[in-house]
């Protein structure tokens, strides 16, 4: 069925002949210890090119002709350069590295190390861990802000954001959210940090002046049992309209209005919908499936699939480059 | 004078927070105030005999259950120095001719409120209902007996273990959608054995399945020697899809595998198991619990240790909701409606209010595959598929 709807998608997307895009697509594979390339243009993958151990998490770099890429069972962060897509250096990232997030003077990279608890943050230039710290059981989710004063961590099993001062370089404030606490992200203006809950079910949208959790949004999908939905990856859109949640084994991205809170429509996409990121435009968000191995193209403007895309084995990590 | 007797040999270990969780310097600015009320928490266990088995190959670690315990209590820690809360765990562990009620007495007359009872059979039950008792929240997380949960449920009893008919319904559930549904059902001589196959009956009754023949497997063969010649006769019956068998010391059961006369899996007791927790066991975080525990205990994680880490944890992730550290808080909470552990098994864990047992999925695991996770799909229920799993509110045999 899942084959008939992508052919029909397909069929359809040929038919509305959506503009040529210039973005490239990279997706970890994390069971294949590979990094899949997907050409925006014609949304096939056009190369696989192998990287370290269970790479998970990966992001840009701030001039985008390097990706870093979470090499977890390696315990390290690897340094890609784009235009030959070989492994420049590693960098050194702690243990267990498995999500990170880069300062906006693109220089700081702060690391979640599941494993150690502590957040390594490296010097990106000099290849050094500049400082670490101490965080709660299983960090996971990285945000640093848009103006770069604070960088937060969700940690798993201890459930609250950890609040880092950037310029103190240490922790002052804890916010408990629901449980197991897997990704955060800013809104465009840093006034509102989104959390998603994977256990708990839920999103926490967290004031970040008083850092006090302002609004829980639920998700209900008919003929979903209701411990299956398990938020994970979350993605703004920077006009402020819409917030993606990909919802797990639920199997769906919710769509959320982001200025009324309210859940606007759910988008049926692969099996365990982990992570998203939309295109450097915003009319298109990429979604990894894990368990179907494939990546949910979703129209923004339309709020429908258009196409899925068969990668390597657990994709995990998707960036976007324009 | 039996009590003086037994004093000496109590070990009694306490384990500090500052002792178990590295503090390093991003750290200090955060330590916990000079004297915060810590919330304590007591495990007690008795030494036991281990009778001598046919199957010997795994020594039983001596510190199953109160390892889990310890390193719940570090995941405590780690979240209780954000908020200022301390928690801290003694462990007892009562001789083989001592007496665990006295053990728990002195626990409650030196101010526990909190114990996790690692205990086997019956025993739970009966602390349960010593008049010292009243005050305390007692975790069962070491007796699998499907009456703690019935006729010997109390008030003042929870359960992190799974009971057999949990377990059981867990394997039936598997192999109702394998369509293995007829049954040749292999059992010791050992009492819990028969309350094993109990629930494997149970079990075959409630999913449509069928135990086609029952059969004992008697302390007379020497299955070791002759195993070859033993197993494929005595495994001759009834047409069957499975073997299932009820050995839970593993005395037999591995001998079984391999040397049926028809070619059949064996599942049970061994073979195919269900379990609250297996080492092959990834999903959902779970292999960062695996590895913590690892580093930490220099083992692998057994059911016992899954079952104390929840009692830990389900007291530290009330701690962590209530703010509050006064065991009467935490009680309530625990076994009220907002209550929901994360404990790596990809749904939140709660307790049944009819009798205590913490509702968890379980895994239904081969020695170095994990094969599937129960419940499973299709089996519906009205509030959640978990309570599909084990004795459901209408079912209950708890009259507390």
């Amino acid at each position: 069925m899942t084959t008939a709807r992508s052919l029909l998608l397909a069929a359809l997307l040929a038919g509305c002949a959506v503009p040529a895009l210039a973005e490239t697509i990279y997706v970890s594979n994390e069971k294949d210890n590979s990094l899949s390339i997907i050409d925006g243009a014609t949304l096939t993958v056009t190369e696989t090119v192998k990287v370290g151990r269970r790479p998970r998490g990966i992001t840009l770099s701030a001039d985008g002709k390097h990706l870093y890429i979470c090499a977890s069972d390696d315990d390290t962060v690897q340094v890609m350069d784009l235009a030959t897509k070989k492994i420049l250096h590693n960098l050194p990232s702690g243990e267990d590295p498995e999500l990170f997030a880069l300062h906006p003077d693109g220089k700081q990279l702060f690391i979640a190390n599941e494993e150690s608890n502590v957040v390594t943050v490296v010097d990106v230039p000099n290849r050094k861990v500049a400082y670490q710290v101490d965080v709660g059981v299983e960090p996971e989710g990285m945000a640093v802000s848009p103006d770069g004063k604070w960088a937060v961590n969700t940690s798993e099993t201890t459930n609250m954001v950890h609040w880092i001062d950037t310029e103190k370089r240490a922790v002052v404030d804890h916010t408990l959210v629901d449980a197991r606490p897997r990704y955060a992200q800013f809104s465009k203006d840093g006034s509102r940090l989104w959390v998603s809950a994977e256990i708990g079910g839920t999103l926490s949208v967290i004031d970040t002046a008083s850092r006090k959790v302002a609004q829980t949004i639920r998700f209900k999908i008919k003929g979903v049992p209701q411990d299956r939905i398990q938020p994970v990856g979350v993605k703004l859109t920077d006009d402020g309209r819409y917030a993606f949640v990909a919802l797990g084994p639920a199997n769906h991205v919710a769509v959320v209005d982001a200025q009324t809170f309210a859940v606007k429509d759910y988008l049926l996409v692969g099996r365990r919908v982990w992570q998203l990121d939309l295109s450097p435009d915003q009319k298109r968000l990429y979604a990894t499936n894990g368990v179907s191995g494939d990546v949910s193209v979703i129209d923004v403007d339309s709020l429908k699939v258009v196409k899925s895309i068969k990668t390597g084995r657990y994709p995990w990590g998707v960036a976007v480059k324009g | 004078m039996r009590f003086n007797l037994w004093l000496p040999s109590l070990m009694q270990i306490s384990l500090l927070a500052g002792g178990l969780c590295a503090s390093p310097a991003a750290l200090s600015q955060e330590a916990a105030p000079a004297d915060p009320s810590a919330i304590r928490i007591a495990y007690l266990t008795q030494e036991v005999e281990h009778p001598p088995a046919l199957s010997n190959l795994d020594e039983p670690p001596a510190d199953e259950g109160l390892a889990g315990a310890t390193l719940a209590l570090a995941d405590n820690n780690s979240t209780g120095r954000f908020l200022k809360q301390r928690f801290e765990l003694e462990a007892v562990t009562v001789p083989i001719d001592g007496d665990p009620a006295q053990a728990l007495r002195e626990l409650a007359a030196a101010g526990h409120r909190l114990v996790v009872l690692d205990l086997p059979g019956e025993t739970p039950g009966a602390l349960a209902r010593l008049p010292e008792a009243a005050n305390l929240l007692l975790f069962n997380a070491g007796s699998t007996d499907d009456s703690l949960r019935n006729a010997l449920c109390a008030p003042n009893l929870l359960h992190t273990a799974p009971d057999r008919a949990m377990l059981a319904d867990g394997l039936a559930q598997y192999l109702a959608v394998k369509r293995w549904t007829k049954w040749l059902l292999i059992v010791g001589t050992r009492p819990e054995d028969r309350l094993y196959a109990a629930a494997v009956k149970r079990a075959a009754k409630r999913f449509g399945a069928e135990v086609v023949e029952e059969k004992t497997w008697s302390e007379d063969h020497d299955a070791r020697r002759t195993a070859q010649a033993e197993m494929p006769v005595f495994t001759q019956g009834k047409r069957h899809d499975v073997v299932i068998v009820a050995d839970e010391i593993g005395d037999f059961g591995d001998y079984v595998m391999y040397r049926t006369w028809e070619p059949r899996p064996v599942a049970g007791t061994q073979g195919l198991v269900p379990t609250n927790w297996h080492r092959t066991h990834e999903a959902w975080g779970s292999a960062q619990l695996q590895s913590r525990f690892k580093a930490a205990a220099q083992r692998t994680m057994l059911p016992r240790d899954y079952a104390a880490w929840a009692a830990v944890r389900a007291v530290g992730e009330a701690a962590t909701r209530t703010g509050s550290t006064a065991a009467a808080t935490l009680t309530a909470y625990i076994r009220g409606p907002d209550f929901a552990l994360a404990a790596f098994k990809g749904v939140p864990l709660s307790f049944r209010s009819w009798d205590g047992q913490l509702r968890q999925p379980v895994l239904v695991a081969a020695d170095r595959s994990l094969v599937s996770v129960s419940p499973q799909d299709g089996f519906l229920h009205p509030k959640t598929e978990l309570d599909t799993l084990g004795h459901d509110q209408p079912e209950t045999g708890c009259r507390r």
